[in-house]
């Protein structure tokens, strides 16, 4: 199987500080992924290349066997790359539903319509509508984004994400910031959402229930440079990994 | 959905008795002052809409917007000032694609640079056209201005000039209003709120911007060319920054996030200059007292407000019927 996702020694430097150093890894097509690392570890800054966000120093990243170092953002969504951020990124002022609705509108090519009302374009609507139902979002469906709970804000995200149809998944901190009990529905919600919409999924996470309950491979990240690459159960027992992140009473 | 129903109905017949009343005006009045005051309220009315969609919609404060109210006026009064008065409405079309090619290209500049800067360039490029028209006497006039500017045929009835001023201005604000809820609204929206989620939409922030811009820039021009007929003389002022900050004030005035924010606070301008300005000479002072002390007590404008208070009354509603 090749991989749909290969990052091939990726280099990000800002001035004199590397960011991320040739880092190079591989990501199989339905696999759900965890990055780990600690704080400056260049987790973010990682995502930030690939979604075309940063241009890559020096590397090559493939997607679906495509070179993406130079794309703008816009293009590498548009070949099926989907994210959701650290800080839940949605449009405040409008209503949840539609929210959802302009990227469902974004992926049909329909946001270049200028004269029918959105509600009357119903297939993005009833997209937009199956998404929110996905997520638990639907009883909020007309609720102005900024109303809603900070968890509810993040998983609009998400539901923003997943209306482009993505093949893969970013999700930059998921449960940051959520109470245990919040970060467990999310847990489990994510877990539904790369089954029912069948994803190949990369995410960063401090969480480790989370990471070590639902990661499939886990890969650590530090100071740029990829430590160690392995099943939960490997990094587990990585000696370095526990030195450099985990912890000793882990 | 039958709410829906209900909602779109109510909204289409404050429209129609809003079209009515102004359809009514010659008739009711029998002075032609009246019919050209309210003629001064739909073009100023279309000018603020357009802008708005610039502004309020899309987030992005032009200053210059003179530069198309005075380019859409002045091809009008040029052409039939040179040409002839059947020239007037091939007159208005050329004012038009002028505007429109040169948002383009200027657009294609200013956008480039956000915020505050945008904000500068416009300005710039504005007071640039109004120089330019200022300095350059023996083509435009200079601050002569152009007199004499007659609509031809049927046109030249002040009566017949405001039936149509009235049909152009509410099919366009009808356009603008099924451009703010479509689609294509809706992504200008988003693209105030958060350009950089937009991008990841897969859409294009810079090309949206100057599409909106280039449409703003039209409806603009349409407005001046509408204007240049209904006193027969354009001027200068038309080109300098304060039209572009009176169109501002209106907008902030009947409130930025309303779609017919910006309809009323050009009415209710028009309306106090005429009212203040017929009893003293210090209506300007009296102006901004009255537009400061509105400002200040809606700070969401005046439509903005009403709209908080219909809703407001709508929950308290609701919560005795639970």
């Amino acid at each position: 199987m090749t991989p749909i996702l290969q990052l091939d020694s990726v280099d990000k430097a800002f001035g004199g500080l590397k960011v991320t150093s040739h880092v190079s890894f591989s990501v199989m097509p339905g696999e759900i992924s965890a990055i780990i690392g600690p704080n400056g570890a260049g987790k973010t800054t990682l995502f930030n290349q690939i979604t075309g966000h940063l241009l890559s120093d020096a590397g090559a990243i493939y997607f679906k066997g495509e070179n993406i170092v130079g794309r703008p953002p816009q293009q590498i969504v548009a070949r099926g790359v989907g994210r959701a951020f650290q800080i839940a990124s949605i449009f405040p002022d409008e209503t949840v539903l539609d929210n959802v609705r302009v990227a469902c509108l974004s992926k049909l090519g329909q946001t270049r319509k200028f004269w029918r009302s959105v509600l009357d374009y119903r297939q993005a609507t009833d997209d937009a509508h199956g998404i929110l139902a996905s997520l638990g979002l639907d009883a909020q469906a007309h609720r102005k984004a900024f109303e809603l709970a900070h968890g509810d804000q993040k998983l609009l995200d998400i539901g923003i994400a997943l209306a482009l149809k993505p093949t893969l998944l970013l999700l930059d901190e998921p449960t940051a910031g959520m109470s245990p009990e919040e970060r467990h529905q999310m847990r489990v919600l994510i877990k539904k959402l790369w089954k029912e919409f069948e994803l190949t999924l990369v995410f960063i996470e401090h969480d480790m229930d989370m990471v070590f309950g639902i990661a499939q491979v886990v890969r650590v990240l530090q100071q740029g440079a990829l430590l160690a690459e392995g099943t939960p159960e490997q990094i587990r027992a990585n000696k370095q990994v526990i030195t450099a992140y985990l912890g000793e009473d882990f | 959905m039958t709410s829906n129903t209900t909602r779109n109905l109510r909204a289409a017949s404050l429209w129609g008795v809003i079209v009515l009343a102004f359809a009514l005006v010659p008739v009711l009045s029998t002075s032609s002052y009246h019919t050209n005051l309210a003629c001064h309220i739909l073009i100023w009315s279309l000018f603020a809409v357009s802008f708005n969609m610039l502004w309020g919609v899309t987030g992005m404060l032009s200053l210059g917007q003179a530069l198309y109210y005075g380019l859409g006026a002045y091809s009008v009064g040029l052409m039939v000032n040179y040409l002839g008065s059947q020239w007037y409405l091939p007159a208005m079309g050329v004012g038009l694609l002028a505007a429109a090619l040169l948002a383009l290209l200027l657009g294609m500049l200013v956008i480039r640079v956000g915020g505050v800067y945008f904000t500068m360039l416009t300005l710039a490029f504005g007071q640039l056209a109004w120089q330019i028209t200022f300095k350059w006497y023996d083509f435009t006039g200079g601050d002569d201005g152009i007199q004499g500017i007659i609509p031809p045929g049927i046109l030249e009835n002040g009566t017949a000039y405001y039936y149509f001023v009235l049909t152009v201005v509410i099919l366009s604000i009808w356009v603008l209003k099924r451009m703010a809820f479509s689609p294509f609204g809706l992504v200008l929206r988003c693209v105030q709120q958060n350009p950089d989620r937009v991008r990841f939409l897969g859409r294009r922030v810079r090309r949206n911007q100057l599409r909106i811009y280039v449409i703003s820039a039209f409806f603009t021009a349409l407005a001046g060319g509408l204007m240049a007929g209904v006193d027969g003389s354009i001027h200068t002022d038309m080109l300098f920054w304060t039209t572009s900050g009176e169109v501002i004030l209106m907008t902030v005035l009947g409130g930025i996030n309303q779609f017919f924010g910006p309809f009323v606070g050009a009415a209710v301008i028009i309306l106090i200059e005429d009212l203040v300005g017929a009893r003293t000479e210090y209506w300007s002072l009296i102006i901004g007292i009255i537009i400061m002390v509105i400002v200040l007590v809606f700070p969401k404008g005046l439509v903005g407000e009403a709209a908080r208070v219909r809703s407001l009354m709508a929950r308290a509603g609701l919560g005795r019927r639970a």
